[in-house]
């Protein structure tokens, strides 16, 4: 009963979108305002529609109801209830339905929010996030129904794969949909003021804090991942450029630059078909990457079932919406008038080039993205592109963005004097130069890539000390400057972490019997024993093993292999004892004989560094949206 | 209209297009550089005859059919209903292969689903896969009277595969 209690709510919710996404377009074109006010009674239908959907099938996971396909082949009675709800968005349909539903929560929270904006306006928005949640809602229905019934009922499930049985993997998804679809919000924005021809600064402001909120969930969530991935597929790196790592991290990139266009927008006026057109592709890449990930066209550690009509479908609604977009943003865009004029050397000249380097950069991981598809459709073979083509793509041009992370904040609209600025930055430049010869030294070792990495690092750091101690000279800053330095801290502390762990890491190998030791980056690893352990749905090998640094113990770490009962394949739970300025990362692998184990010891200086760095972008982002200015010039906005 | 606002749209219909045909190509469809080449020997325990080896050798002038399976995988099952298909049809004889798998639950599952091979070689590390170059199973050979593979298809097979491509393969194979 209830899963068909779910899918009528899907099917009605369907309908209702439809009002949502017609009517009030149709009205504000006409200037027929009754329509209008339809927008928001719709959006918030749907919206409560999907969360009966949503609830329903959460519910039927939770009673684990074997008589709903999507139950049976995803969970499992002896599943931990937490699993068992993180199963929810374990599979595709599941998934599918949750990229929904958060859509329609971010468009309720458009519609609750922005009371104080034009009714045309929000009624456009609104609409156009309508039809996109109308294209989703007949995707779902046609080809990937969660609630499709198993009639006889399976007497128990599938299981969920045990590799998303992990906590991190329970909220995954939600952060990095919330990302994924938040970038629907300025998208819609984006059409609503093409559609209404005002692309002015207050459209910019409108979608700042909308495109931040959804740029800290999508970092959020790209942060997760990467963090899983490092502890959970046993293999000690946290990023794979795997096709769908990078479905994320494309929007990402272009959401970055989004950020920093519409605060030019905002400020100045300017750039005005550039920010339209950012926000038209950060949500475009979103929709390609769900494409990619949903369709099987790409093979990845994600592999999912393909299934031929999905893709058609997807291609289809993809087509439709980012074509008609840039259709439209061709029809409209050229009526623009310009911004403020701006001297060569201004703020403005530096976002612009800011900009082009994270663009560029998107484009090229793009491009190795895609590469095999291409290639593949032009019949030149089957080929597969690793992590050596991005990383001697995508680093090259990450060097000259930081350096203008350092000089950006300090120029001024319009026309910067540089050689003030340079005046100013010498001591930046300095601390800079010192921390990328100094560093590797300590560290022991010397190389060019490591000293480039700390440089950096260091030139955006110091750069932003000494614009906080500047700040302190004019006055209290705002939320919005102490959110850009928590962000481009965030930054440099991301390549601290990356440049530590890509020059100092250390990694052993070994073959080990109990009462043995192996010593890593000054550590030594003893393994204590291997015993049987037993978890609610697996079995484990579990190894015990004593960390020990010059006879003081640190830590005890027990990594397991384990069997899950519904699968054969065995799992690898590495143990880490993680620290502020090291990870000492214990795998166990296969027994090799006479009780001697394979076993895979990292030492992995600074690699927490890399979350944390992230963790404090997405604080830089919190801080920025909280600035009581949006608020207030909302509210003027409006009167 | 200015000209340079529509490059975004060209740019997104090029990507479109390319999209469209990648849809109907399948990316888990490597060619085998084995085509063509003679099947890798091995000489192994059979599964459920522990005192017998087989050996490709062994089959040397007729056409026979590998098909890599194990319990523990999936889509073998999906699979199974047309393998027995295929060794009721007689036309070749069907070696298993049993890939990375533990010998009762192997045995268990033939007892409960049925047998369709004629016999099947226990590889229980994969060292036999690696020299074929098997990443995922299921996968299915055609090896011809001199010991060449001549087919290789991976994942299950379809009846319509069956069909469509491995019957026409054994009829023209047999001719020659």
């Amino acid at each position: 009963m209830i899963p068909e209690l779910g899918h009528y709510a899907l099917i009605l919710a369907l309908c209702i979108a439809l009002i949502q996404g017609v009517l009030p377009l149709v009205g504000a074109h006409y200037g027929r305002r009754e329509f209008l006010f339809l927008a928001r009674p719709a959006a918030q239908t749907t919206f409560m529609l999907l969360a009966i959907a949503f609830v329903s099938l959460a519910w039927s996971f939770y009673v684990n109801d074997f008589s709903v396909l999507y139950v049976a082949e995803h969970s499992n009675s002896q599943l931990p209830v937490i699993y068992r709800l993180g199963a929810v968005w374990g599979g595709h349909e599941g998934s599918l339905l949750l990229w929904i539903f958060l859509l329609s929560t971010w468009t309720i929270l458009v519609a609750q929010l922005s009371k104080a904006l034009d009714e045309f306006m929000v009624a456009r928005v609104i609409g156009v996030l309508g039809l996109v949640t109308s294209g989703l809602l007949l995707f779902v229905l046609t080809t990937s129904n969660p609630f499709e019934r198993l009639l006889p009922a399976a007497q128990d499930g599938r299981s969920l794969n045990p590799l998303l049985q992990d906590p991190g993997l329970v909220f995954h998804p939600p952060m990095l949909y919330m990302g994924y679809v938040g970038f629907s919000v300025a998208f819609a924005f984006a059409i609503a003021s093409l559609l209404s021809g005002r692309l002015d600064a207050a459209w910019a402001r409108w979608s700042r804090p909308w495109t931040t909120a959804a740029w800290v969930f999508l970092t959020l969530g790209i942060a997760l991942g990467s963090w899983w991935a490092y502890y959970e597929l046993g293999w000690g790196g946290w990023w794979f450029w795997d096709p769908v790592e990078n479905a994320s991290f494309i929007p990402w990139l272009v959401g970055t630059a989004l950020l920093h266009s519409l605060a030019v927008t905002e400020k100045r006026g300017g750039f005005k078909s550039w920010t339209v057109l950012l926000a038209i592709t950060a949500f475009s890449l979103s929709l390609l990457g769900t494409f990619l990930v949903r369709s099987g066209v790409l093979t990845s550690v994600h592999a999912f079932a393909t299934d031929p009509r999905r893709g058609i479908f997807i291609l289809i609604f993809l087509s439709l919406v980012v074509g008609s977009s840039l259709a439209l943003y061709a029809w409209r865009a050229p009526k623009n008038t310009l911004g403020g004029k701006f001297n060569l050397s201004s703020r403005e000249t530096f976002i612009l080039l800011g900009n082009v380097f994270l663009v560029v950069s998107a484009g090229s991981v793009l491009l190795g993205t895609l590469y095999p598809l291409l290639i593949d459709a032009l019949h030149l073979g089957k080929i597969s592109v690793g992590p050596p083509y991005f990383n001697s793509v995508f680093v090259p041009i990450m060097v000259p963005l930081l350096v203008l992370m350092g000089i950006g904040p300090w120029t001024s609209w319009k026309n910067t004097d540089l050689i003030t600025v340079i005046k100013r930055l010498w001591l930046a430049g300095l601390v800079a130069v010192l921390a990328g010869v100094g560093i590797p030294l300590i560290m022991g070792q010397f190389t060019w890539l490591a000293g480039l990495g700390f440089l950096l690092a260091f030139w955006v750091i110091a750069s932003g000390c000494l614009q906080v101690v500047r700040q302190a000279k004019l006055g209290k800053p705002t939320r919005s400057f102490i959110g850009m330095q928590f962000a481009h801290l965030g930054i440099a502390i991301f390549v601290i972490g990356v440049t530590m762990v890509g020059a100092y890491q250390e990694e052993k190998d070994v073959r080990m019997l109990a009462g043995e030791t192996v010593s890593v980056g000054g550590y030594q690893i003893l393994l204590v024993s291997v015993d049987k352990a037993l978890g609610p749905n697996y079995q484990a090998l579990r190894g015990t093993f004593l960390l020990t640094k010059n006879g003081n113990t640190q830590a005890t770490l027990y990594p397991e292999k384990r069997s899950y009962f519904s699968s054969t394949m065995p799992m690898t739970e590495a143990a880490i004892d993680a620290g502020l300025t090291r990870d000492i990362y214990v795998s166990l692998g296969e027994e090799l004989s006479d009780q001697a184990w394979a076993v895979r010891v990292y030492y992995k200086p600074f690699v927490d560094w890399i979350w944390g760095g992230c963790l404090l972008m997405a604080l830089g982002g919190v801080l920025a949206i909280s600035d009581k200015r949006y608020r207030m010039k909302l509210g003027r906005v409006a009167s | 209209m200015k000209a340079k606002f529509l490059i975004p749209l060209l740019l997104f219909v090029i990507l479109v297009i390319f999209l469209a045909i990648g849809l109907n190509r399948d990316p888990h469809e490597v060619p085998s550089p084995l085509i063509n080449k003679p099947a890798p020997a091995f000489e192994i325990t059979q599964l459920a005859q522990t005192n017998k080896t087989f050996s490709p050798g062994s089959m040397k002038g007729q056409v026979w059919i590998m098909n890599v399976w194990a319990s523990w995988c999936v889509a073998c099952r999906e699979e199974h209903p047309v393998l027995v298909e295929l060794g009721k049809s007689g036309k070749a004889p069907l070696i298993g292969l049993d890939y990375k798998d533990k010998r009762e639950d192997a045995l268990a599952m033939l007892e409960m689903r049925g047998n369709p091979y004629q016999l099947s070689a226990f590889d229980a590390n994969g060292r036999v896969g690696i020299d074929y170059g098997v990443y995922g199973v299921p996968e299915t050979y055609v090896i011809d009277q001199s010991g060449i593979i001549r087919f290789k298809h991976i994942g299950p097979i379809t009846s319509q595969i069956l069909n469509q491509k491995i019957y026409p393969l054994l009829a023209e194979l047999k001719k020659s």
